[in-house]
């Protein structure tokens, strides 16, 4: 069974307590469609479990496979840099139909960050570390796509559905 | 659960196509790690199938020399497809004829279906199996077992 390598810690991005009873880790990709999909569930999950849950998004950038995937996490991890990270995560995930350079420019314009620091900060592959580094966390710990679930540290196998994650997390919040 | 060959096992050596006019032996890869990933079939409909996966991983597993092979009964033309629709840079070789005879002698072959099973061996320098996992067919094992037997390996 796969368990999470990389423990929670404050560098992470994390909604909630990071002392939660129940962490909820998702490896993501911000053009991989299922995750896009994911990131309306976990919403729906979020408001279920309310404080018992804590939410951690960590980048697991397909590069082969999305072309923007890695830009996308770049671009997040910079709006993280300024205290961000969520406003960008949601904006791209809300247009992720249309995500491209432009469109995270855009983003990072509509919550108040410079664009032309973003545009610096791509071109020099500045957050390009902390991305490879989740991306090498998550492949120790048996990531094995986007999105992959941790609940508890261990991985969720199996379908994503609003069910299936909230049957998944009251049974680790049983243990 | 099938029984594959185990750690201390010697690796059988086989030719299998890699291309539809090329072939590749184990034998060539003497010298490094080998990674062998039998997988069921091509075209498995996720993003981040177990070998666009391991596509994206390739460079972690460079960092210790080895060679990944993914192998499955599908033939070369269908394998050729894949490959680029994936953009996978890493050999995918055909266990096509005789259907399954490379995974039967690593105890991979699932019969009841005429695929290979989803396991995986990391084969040492000298051609000895240091590693090896079956995962349920239905679940992507991800490449975390491997990263950790390589590193063992380059410990050992």
């Amino acid at each position: 069974m796969a368990t999470l390598k990389l423990p929670v810690t404050p560098e992470d991005h994390i909604q909630g307590d990071e002392h939660s009873p129940a962490i909820l880790v998702e490896y993501g990709d911000y053009e991989c469609p299922h995750c896009g999909r994911a990131y309306r569930i976990i919403q729906r999950v979020q408001k279920h479990f309310g404080k018992r849950l804590g939410f951690v998004f960590r980048n697991f950038p397909l590069k082969e496979m999305h072309p923007n995937a890695e830009a996308a996490a770049e671009a997040a991890e910079f709006a993280a840099a300024q205290a961000r990270f969520w406003e960008m995560h949601d904006g791209i995930f809300e247009h992720q139909e249309t995500l491209s350079l432009p469109l995270l420019l855009e983003l990072a314009e509509t919550v108040g960050l410079s664009v032309n620091d973003l545009e610096g900060a791509l071109t020099c592959g500045e957050y390009a570390p902390r991305v490879k580094s989740d991306f090498i966390g998550g492949a120790r710990s048996g990531v094995n796509g986007t999105p992959t679930f941790f609940i508890n540290g261990h991985r969720h196998d199996g379908p994503f559905e609003f069910e299936d994650l909230v049957a998944a997390i009251d049974a680790r919040l049983l243990q | 659960m099938p029984h594959l060959l185990e750690h201390g096992t010697s690796a059988p050596d086989f030719t299998l196509h890699v291309t539809p006019d090329q072939k590749l032996s184990l034998i060539e890869l003497r010298g490094r790690p080998v990674i062998l990933a039998f997988y069921p079939a091509d075209w498995s409909p996720v993003c981040g199938d177990q070998m666009a996966l391991y596509n994206e991983i390739l460079p972690e597993f460079q960092k210790h020399k080895a060679e990944l092979l993914g192998i499955s009964v599908d033939g070369v033309w269908c394998h050729e497809e894949f490959a680029k629709a994936r953009r996978l840079h890493f050999p995918l070789l055909s266990d096509f004829e005789p259907k399954g005879g490379v995974a039967k002698s690593y105890g991979a072959y699932r019969e009841s279906d005429g695929v290979c099973e989803r396991a995986l061996f990391v084969i040492d320098a000298k051609g000895i199996v240091f590693w090896s996992y079956c995962s349920p067919v239905s679940i992507n094992p991800g490449a975390d077992g491997i990263l950790q037997a390589l590193e063992d390996l380059s410990k050992s």
